[in-house]
């Protein structure tokens, strides 16, 4: 039979007797019932990992599935056995020690990892601030625009696509929406300038669904190209408040740490009028984490000194920059400042651009 | 203070912001030259290039029409001069003659020479409508190409300024019998010859010769889909590194038309690019605000500086990195030594493996053991030795 064979070819090297187990049983057992051979396989494994491996093997090596599977699962559980073990005793050090116990390690998040980046910009530093402060949008910064956005859409948009825009128009004040109509955009954007616009958004239409947006600042100021992903619309958001009204609505930009993180922030802050005196408790948030922005919109009240209870309002989007450019839309002639480059970019899960 | 920075400088590049920024890349560190109270996006600087062959003094062209002259042996700027109005355009080249003249070349096409004393051009010519680039040849100091968006490339012989000594003559018609676009971004004369090469806005390298009867261009290779900014010949002549809008630079061959290979690592548009004229070495400068160094031969990024403006041009000093190589070839060549009298004194060679000494004593008590296979033991000896 073949379970008395077996453990005589299991005390040498096990790689290669694994691999003509098969072959053996195989023979024997053609006309058996699989089951049996299950079984065998079963009991085989069973005696196998009683003895040493020899200490350069590890189980991608086994070529059979079954029995890789089989191995791997079990190398899982002695390891989370062991884990288990080691955090009951490291818990029950710590009752032991009581107050004088080391205090709790932070446990490590991809945020804590994240690599060192030279481009994160330090408030202190003159040229950088000498270089935002002359940029393209000093004109808003300084006061000296106000912000009217101009939003439309790829060339025949579909149900979903026209309320998304229709609800950015009610969250963005001053803004306009306009059918596209097969227009090109690089004879759209002269006409915008020449009627003060500040601010051109245009979503792009996938299957009925908005999946890209550029965003380009208008007298000669850098276009975004971003990647448009889970965008809820006002009817499917739950416990939502009413619609939201006229007022222009405060900004929140958080977590834009590098320069070029600072430019997109700068972008964002541009579309919304400036103005100090709040009114109309409405908050717009544009909130960056590991390179992706959740755009949120919310109505806040302020029970007391240090509670607020605040209400979701408005569409909620998430956006992934792939490209910021230079000048005005043009994509074929136009200098990229910052191009995706996936397989240079993302190889690092712990590398962060914005 | 500043002098002893400057001289440390191995690449010099101009910025945005006015800015002109030193880094040395043995020590790994980047110094701005400018008057800080003083910055403005006016000074932007557009062109930057050698006052003169021994490198101790810098040219910068800036958008309001000065041209600046700084001393690295001094560091600081020690004069400016206006040489065009801002209206015109900003530059788009600078050379400088022998004899303290230079030659500067804004975007409306007017190429003029100025000369020391005087604050008019001695020489004035027009080079056509929209230039993009005017390079001058590193031969014949009196030789400059010029090239545009519509300007096909011309090379001008500055002592007969009345028409150019070359001008290239467009594509042929494509199958649509269409003429084709023609937008000159970049050209560099290669040094042995008097053929010039020229990259294009739309993602085409050409090579013109002018010794030969067509003006068409000899070799045509296009790279990529976005428009070829920068160019620049590395020391062998056989090849040219571009980059384009993308942050894509390659290495292109120039006897097959064939990409060599791509740099990586750029994130925004290169705006200029400039090979060592001894080493195998090329920096690239750009949107993005890095400087990169990248090695030519395995393509591998050598260095990166964070500098916080956007780059304009780059130039790099042959001098600072000769000091550095010169230890480390002679230090080779000792190895090498070395490693040719062992070979020569053995006979056999085995098994050395771990063993990191090289005396000639270990050598001996080696070749009195057995023999192995030879290639084997050849390759491990020669680890040991390096070791």
């Amino acid at each position: 039979m073949d379970i008395t064979e077996v453990p005589v070819s299991e005390d040498s090297k096990g790689k290669k007797k694994k691999n003509k187990k098969p072959k053996m049983k195989s023979k024997a057992g053609n006309g058996e019932a699989e089951k049996k051979q299950q079984e065998v396989v079963v009991v085989e494994n069973m005696e196998k990992s009683e003895p040493a491996f020899p200490p350069s093997f590890s189980v991608s090596e086994i070529k059979n599935k079954q029995r890789r599977h089989f191995m791997f699962m079990k190398l899982k559980q002695e390891k989370r056995k062991q884990k288990m073990q080691l955090k009951k005793k490291k818990k029950k050090e710590r009752e032991a020690l009581g107050d004088k116990a080391p205090p709790k390690e932070v446990p490590k998040t991809i945020e804590n990892q994240r690599v060192y980046d030279e481009t994160v910009v330090d408030p202190e530093d003159e040229e950088v601030a000498f270089d935002e402060g002359t940029d393209e949008f000093s004109a808003y910064f300084n006061g000296l625009t106000n912000p009217k956005v101009l939003i439309t859409t790829s060339d025949r948009p579909r149900g979903r696509t026209v309320r998304f825009c229709e609800q950015l128009a009610t969250v963005i004040p001053n803004a306009h929406v306009y059918y596209r109509r097969g227009l090109a955009l690089k004879r759209v954007i002269p006409q915008c300038i020449a009627r003060d616009f500040t601010y051109l958004i245009v979503i792009n239409e996938d299957r009925k669904v908005p999946n890209g947006m550029v965003l380009c600042h208008l007298p000669d100021g850098p276009t975004a190209h971003f990647k448009v992903s889970s965008v809820r619309l006002r009817k499917e958001m739950k416990r939502r408040g009413k619609d939201p009204t006229e007022h222009s609505p405060e900004v929140i930009l958080n977590n834009f740490t590098t320069r070029l993180g600072h430019s997109i922030g700068r972008l964002f802050a541009a579309l919304f009028p400036q103005d100090p005196q709040f009114v109309g408790r409405q908050v717009a948030t544009f909130h960056n984490q590991r390179d992706f922005i959740f755009f949120r919109f919310h109505r806040y009240i302020f029970k007391n000194e240090k509670r607020v209870g605040i209400q979701e309002l408005g569409p909620r989007f998430t956006l992934k920059l792939r490209s910021l450019q230079k000048g005005t839309f043009d994509s074929k002639f136009g200098e990229y400042e910052w191009v995706l480059k996936r397989h240079e970019m993302d190889a690092c899960r712990r590398k962060f651009q914005l | 203070m500043m002098a002893d920075s400057s001289r440390l400088c191995s690449v010099w590049l101009g910025s945005e912001t006015g800015i002109l920024k030193g880094v040395s890349l043995g020590r790994k560190q980047a110094f701005n030259f400018c008057n800080t109270r003083q910055l403005s996006r006016d000074q932007e600087v557009r062109a930057l290039c050698w006052a003169d062959p021994a490198q101790s003094e810098l040219l910068l062209g800036s958008v309001d029409g000065t041209v600046r002259t700084f001393s690295t042996e001094k560091g600081a700027f020690t004069e400016a001069r206006r040489c065009g109005e801002p209206a015109e355009g900003c530059f788009t080249g600078l050379a400088a003659l022998s004899g303290s003249a230079t030659v500067t070349c804004v975007e409306c096409g007017t190429l003029r020479v100025w000369r020391e004393d005087s604050s008019e051009p001695a020489t004035q010519l027009h080079a056509g409508q929209n230039v993009c680039r005017m390079r001058q040849s590193p031969v014949h100091r009196h030789k400059v190409a010029t090239g545009g968006k519509d300007n096909p490339l011309k090379i001008w012989d500055l002592q007969r300024p009345e028409s150019p000594a070359f001008t290239a003559k467009n594509l042929r018609d494509d199958w649509l019998d269409l003429r084709r676009p023609h937008w000159v971004r970049d050209m560099a004369f290669i040094p042995d010859s008097d053929k010039v090469v020229t990259c294009t806005g739309y993602h085409q390298v050409h090579v013109f010769d002018p010794a030969s009867p067509q003006r068409r261009p000899v070799l045509e290779v296009e790279y990529g889909e976005y428009p070829l900014t920068a160019l620049s010949l590395p020391p062998g002549g056989q090849s040219v590194v571009v980059g384009n809008t993308h942050g894509q630079i390659a290495v292109l061959d120039l006897r097959k038309g064939a990409v060599r290979g791509c740099l990586k690592g750029l994130a925004g548009g290169v705006r200029a690019l400039q090979c060592h004229s001894s080493q195998p070495v090329v920096a690239s400068c750009g949107l993005d605000r890095f400087l990169r160094v990248h090695s030519l031969e395995d393509r591998k990024l050598l260095h990166k500086v964070y500098l916080k403006s956007r780059l304009n041009c780059v130039l790099l000093a042959s001098r600072e990195e000769a000091g550095q190589t010169a230890g480390e070839a002679g230090s080779q060549e000792v190895k090498e030594e070395e490693e040719d009298e062992v070979w020569d004194a053995m006979e056999r060679v085995e098994e050395a493996p771990k063993r990191k000494t090289t005396t000639e004593e270990e050598e001996e008590e080696q070749e009195e053991e057995e023999v192995k296979k030879k290639s084997k033991k050849k390759k491990k000896k020669k680890e040991a030795f390096e070791d």
